[in-house]
């Protein structure tokens, strides 16, 4: 057993569960912070932001010297990949979260309106997939995973009648176009929340099977491992 | 040019103690394939198998079928046929200390009966240079002795040694476990060449070696072949859970 690279292995992941922990912090803080028209939550999000820079960088540094000292080979090199990959879609997952944050800051200056759209149900969706899409990586199991990217489709739906409803309404109500236009950025960054939850299933689903799963391809694989999952 | 492998349930025994149980492996024709697995698990022994050197050993013996293209190794062929179709290297360069570098490359030759000064020449360079070590000693040929040499160039001379006889199929014994990274360097980028004229198998320890040179590994546990596919498949995602284990240094 190679105690070393064993405990580099186990840092790697400490470290990228508590990435994990601070970008699912700042959707839901940001989510909350819409749906309470509530800016010192928003102020949170955004001092958020820097201890995730910090730690993206710290996990890319620490898999860069795994790969470099220690060759590692078949799962763990899948692991350690998929790691860098993950902890890239965390970091835009904290960007996200800054977006609607800094949306929310703008829309609180502007009167409160009725809007025919359902932003705390979706952002609902949208943090399950993220908390799920880190359990699957927590518990190492590719079919939490497969879920996840079953969701994202619920999620992409709910965009586009988010769209359609508020560009109606921006037709039929001038007056509310700008408290509409927050509510459409705001649901698109969601939807890009919700697709780098389904990137980070798809890695952890190439950790634990071998498979890439990406774009829709190599899904015939993954079920042939269904019952192979690892940790 | 080389010819493929073909091994049937070989087995091998040293006296009552079996080191090989049933192995079958195909091996391609002008392709590296490497042997991989811990101490002890017979990867050695298989390699010694193809060339008959296995029974070399007293009360080692082997049953099963091995062809080296249309050769049948242990059905009607003699030791010395199929010693001269297939080229060994070893651990430990071991050159003749007494021979002068162009000696080493032709002894197998002048063994053989092999009197054409004139050819015998064309042949030793023609060695020397696949094994990329001509230029480095082609000025002192018949003044130096091979053990004169630094380690990796006696292993290039040793291997320049076994393609001198014209042999379809060379085998490496762990060509470079005693060689420093620069000269394994150039035995690997050696090994890369020589694909196109022979047929290689290769003995490693070294992982990552395997996975630079070799297109097809297989993995030896305990005198079983226990998974054979493409290099690439066995590093990145193998199919049994003891080749994991062991590529990721979880055992052996």
């Amino acid at each position: 057993m190679r105690t070393r690279f064993q405990q580099g292995l186990d840092d790697l992941r400490t470290r990228l569960l508590r990435m994990g922990g601070l970008a699912e912090q700042a959707v839901d803080r940001a989510c909350q912070a819409y749906i309470d028209r509530d800016l010192s939550r928003c102020h949170l999000v955004l001092e958020g932001e820097s201890q995730i820079n910090v730690a993206e960088r710290e996990i890319d540094e620490l898999a860069f010297d795994l790969l470099a000292m220690q060759q590692p080979m078949a799962v763990d090199l899948r692991f350690i990949l998929a790691v860098t990959k993950i902890n890239s879609d965390l970091e835009r997952v904290g960007d996200q979260a800054v977006n609607i944050a800094e949306r929310v800051m703008d829309l609180v200056e502007l009167p409160k309106v009725d809007l025919p759209v359902d932003i705390p149900r979706m952002a609902a969706a949208v943090s399950a997939m993220v908390r799920r899409a880190l359990e699957s990586f927590i518990e190492g199991k590719a079919e939490l995973a497969q879920a996840v990217l079953e969701m994202d489709n619920v999620v992409d739906r709910m965009r586009d009648e988010a769209f359609i409803m508020l560009v109606k309404a921006m037709n039929e109500r001038p007056e509310v176009t700008r408290q509409a236009l927050d509510a459409l950025l705001v649901a698109r960054n969601l939807e890009r929340v919700a697709d780098h939850a389904t990137n980070i299933s798809e890695d952890v689903i190439f950790w634990v099977r071998g498979a890439d799963v990406r774009h829709n391809v190599g899904n015939d694989v993954a079920a042939q491992h269904e019952s192979t999952d690892t940790h | 040019m080389g010819v493929s492998i073909q091994v049937d349930k070989l087995n091998a025994w040293f006296g009552k103690t079996q080191a090989l149980y049933d192995i079958d492996m195909k091996v391609e024709a002008n392709h590296a394939t490497a042997v991989i697995g811990p101490s002890g698990c017979g990867k050695s022994t298989f390699v010694r198998c193809l060339n008959r050197m296995h029974e070399t050993i007293p009360e080692a013996r082997a049953t099963g079928r091995v062809r080296i293209g249309e050769l049948d190794v242990y059905n009607g062929t003699s030791a010395t046929q199929i010693r001269r179709r297939i080229g060994m290297v070893f651990q430990k360069p071991n050159p003749f200390p007494t021979m002068s570098i162009y000696d080493n490359v032709a002894a197998g030759l002048k063994l053989n009966g092999f009197r054409d000064r004139h050819r015998l020449d064309e042949i030793v360079e023609r060695s020397l240079q696949l094994s990329a070590l001509w230029d480095e000693v082609k000025d002192f040929l018949k003044k130096k002795s091979g053990a004169s040499l630094s380690g990796g160039q006696q292993q290039r001379l040793c291997i320049a040694r076994a393609l001198a006889v014209q042999p379809q199929v060379l085998l490496m014994d762990e060509p470079c476990s005693a060689l420093d990274p620069i000269s394994t360097g150039k035995i690997e980028e050696l090994i890369f060449q020589l694909k196109e004229s022979f047929t290689i198998v290769i003995v490693t320890h070294n992982m990552q070696q395997a996975s630079r040179v070799a297109e097809f590994t297989g993995f030896f546990l305990l005198g079983k072949l226990i998974e054979f596919d493409k290099t690439e498949k066995i590093f990145t995602n193998p199919s049994d859970k003891r080749t994991e284990d062991y590529i990721t240094g979880r055992f052996g």
